[in-house]
């Protein structure tokens, strides 16, 4: 028990410097966008109401829970296989899906968007090379619409899913995998109800943090989206520093935060934060 | 171990496994009968859980050749030797409740619905886990894990049962209580069992047979009685029980046994000189010998000091020293340590022609 009290005291005394950080840098400036959400242009629930019956801010959110969602699926799955190579392959697999992880990681959020407008633009390389072999006649839109906004936002997330899979596959007994086989079970079989719902925690921890990113995604979207894929981030920025709507930009930001914070505490519910890494 | 519902017999022929330069297996040739019991029992590191895993096919042997009822299995994935298999630590499904883990093998199977819901049932109830189908592994105690891991290597009627250490978790009444349901288990099913064990008193109550590694290398194989009375070297003797053992010269076969000189006593042995002249050691079990006032002529005896004792409650642990200094343990009745102590004089230890034999000198 008094390990227990100490472990604890210690880990607040490290982390007192960050919250400092985190209620001064966030916290405070939230309450004051809180704020404006009652207040501005005039004080009262004007602009909540505004949010429910706006045809726009409401088709924004759809879609931006749509791309979320697909995002978040095809990032969890490429992820799982990913790790499944990382934690599980031979020492050269191991060491070759360790660098494709990282290497995203020192490249930035911009470099990589600008770099899928290269490759997926009508004149890109993609259509161009198509084009060229004569697959098609005419260029594919690829970009500037979901697709593109989708493609890059999986690119940047798939690295962060990896993490919560590849700490509860490292968890998970050999051996059990093992009993399996023995008792007559085939590989595959074996992956299916064996491999996958022993790492469910991995899965839904994945999943709940590719969620939460892409709901705030803002560079990726305005980027490969061009305009036309506009997602709740996008909105949020357009809102306050493109019309004098800063009420409204404020009550969508205050709904979003309220969101994520709901989605993180089911995360934190479902597995414990040293699960995560 | 193809034919479910039978048990099978199982060869060996000169398996070896070499992990890189490290030789784990050596030249290992076993018959495992069918239905046997056969306990695999040597010190931590000599290759019992790597022979179990080459049997279930989950390592292959890197020399020699492995058949089940006459075919050769060597190269057969663990999926289809299906070798029922019992985990150190169980390693049960931790995600399925203790219903779905047993039925899982005949689900692998596709066996129709209503013959996995039946035999599952009588599975559950022959290990005694009825009112527990629903829970999962984790919310089981040690002894209750324990069961569902055997129903879920036996349900499919496996031809072999493989278990490791099976009972090496739990404290020692409960293990008490497995060691006899899993004998009632292999009386019932029928099944040929290879169990592995670094118990030597486990290994003598459960098995028909004991093979003795060290090593990577089998030493012995025979019944419990016989590798407990009759070792064959000085490892096996000292790895199955308290032994004590004296230096014997001149040994000689003699009618009906062997002869030989011990502390210039003449000491007369069943066994045969075979693999023994001259200088040897005579191994006695301490429950074997017994204290003289003297010893008649003919009789086996050595003189010796009782220089210390423990009381253990049922009977007195006595440390002896013979005239030439070897060191001799016995377990008498309490009344006689004491007045064997008390004297503090000489006391002669005697014992049956038939029960002591004879082990090389020096070594193994
Ligand atoms: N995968 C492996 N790579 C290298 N060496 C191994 C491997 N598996 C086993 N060994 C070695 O082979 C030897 C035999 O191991 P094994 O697990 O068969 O011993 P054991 O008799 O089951 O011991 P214990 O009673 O401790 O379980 C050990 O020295 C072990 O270190
Ligand atoms: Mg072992």
């Amino acid at each position: 028990m008094r390990a227990y009290l100490s472990d604890r005291m210690g880990a607040a005394l490290l982390m007192a410097p960050l919250l400092l950080f985190l209620v001064l840098a966030y916290a405070w400036p939230f309450l004051g966008v809180v704020k404006w959400s009652f207040t501005l242009p005039t004080p009262g629930l004007g602009q909540y109401n505004a949010l429910l019956t706006d045809q726009l801010v409401q088709s924004v959110f759809i879609r931006t829970l749509r791309i979320a969602a697909i995002v978040t699926i095809v990032s969890v799955v490429a992820a799982y296989a990913i790790t499944v190579v990382w934690v599980r392959g031979t020492p050269v697999q191991r060491v070759v899906a360790e660098f494709c992880i990282l290497v995203p990681f020192w490249i930035s959020v911009l470099t990589r968007a600008f770099g899928w407008v290269a490759l997926l633009s009508n004149r890109g390389l993609i259509n161009t090379w198509l084009q060229a072999v004569g697959f098609i006649s005419e260029p594919l839109a690829l970009v500037r619409n979901e697709f593109g906004v989708i493609v890059g936002m999986t690119h940047f997330l798939i690295p962060f899913a990896v993490f919560p899979l590849a700490s509860s596959m490292r968890s998970l007994d050999d051996r059990v995998l093992l009993a399996a086989r023995g008792l007559g079970s085939s590989r595959m079989r074996t992956f299916w109800s064996v491999f996958v719902p022993m790492t469910r925690s991995g899965i839904i921890g994945s999943a709940l943090i590719v969620f939460v990113f892409s709901l705030g995604f803002f560079v990726t979207p305005a980027i490969l989206g061009g305009g036309r894929s506009v997602m709740i981030a996008e909105l949020i920025y357009l809102r306050i520093f493109q019309s004098p709507d800063w009420g409204l930009g404020a009550a969508i930001s205050v709904v979003l935060v309220l969101f994520v914070g709901a989605l993180m505490a089911l995360l934190f519910r479902y597995i414990r934060p040293k699960q995560l890494v | 171990m193809q034919q479910p519902g039978r048990a099978a017999e199982i060869k060996a022929i000169g398996i070896g496994k070499s992990f890189g330069s490290f030789r784990a297996l050596d030249d290992l040739t076993l018959d495992i009968g069918r239905g046997e019991f056969l306990t695999l029992l040597g010190p931590s590191g000599s290759g019992k859980t790597t022979f179990l895993m080459i049997l279930a096919g989950f390592i292959q042997p890197t020399d020699g050749r492995l058949y089940s009822d006459g075919v050769d299995i060597t190269e057969r994935p663990a999926e289809q030797r299906a070798a029922g298999m019992v985990f150190q630590g169980y390693a049960l499904f931790p995600h399925m409740s203790v219903e779905a883990n047993i039925a899982f093998p005949l689900k692998v199977r596709k066996k129709p619905a209503a013959e996995i819901k039946r035999r599952v049932g009588e599975m559950i109830e022959r290990v005694g886990l009825k009112g527990h189908e629903k829970k999962l592994p984790s919310q089981l105690s040690g002894g209750q894990q324990q069961r569902v891991a055997l129903a879920r290597a036996l349900v499919f009627e496996p031809g072999v049962l493989l278990l490791d250490e099976p009972f090496s978790a739990l404290d020692k009444g409960l293990r008490g209580q497995m060691q006899a349901e899993m004998k009632r288990l292999h009386q019932e099913t029928g099944t040929t069992f290879v169990f592995v064990t670094h118990d030597q008193s486990e290994a003598l109550a459960l098995s028909s047979r004991v093979a003795i590694f060290n090593h990577g290398k089998l030493l012995q194989v025979g019944a419990p009685d016989e590798v407990y009375d009759r070792p064959d070297n000085r490892f096996v003797a000292e790895f199955l029980g308290e032994i004590n053992m004296l230096p014997l010269k001149g040994v000689r076969p003699a009618n009906n046994g062997s002869t030989g000189l011990c502390e210039d006593r003449a000491i007369s042995m069943r066994c045969k000189a075979e693999k023994v002249r001259g200088d040897a050691i005579l191994a006695i079990r301490p429950e074997y010998m017994s204290i003289a006032r003297e010893a008649a002529t003919g009789e086996n005896g050595i003189a010796a000091t009782a220089v210390a004792s423990t009381y253990l409650g049922a009977a007195t642990r006595l440390d002896l020293t013979t005239r030439q200094g070897a060191k001799v343990t016995i377990s008498v009745p309490n009344e006689v340590a004491a007045s064997a102590l008390s004297k503090g004089n000489s006391v002669w230890l005697t014992w049956p022609a038939e029960k002591g034999f004879l082990l090389p000198n020096g070594g193994q």
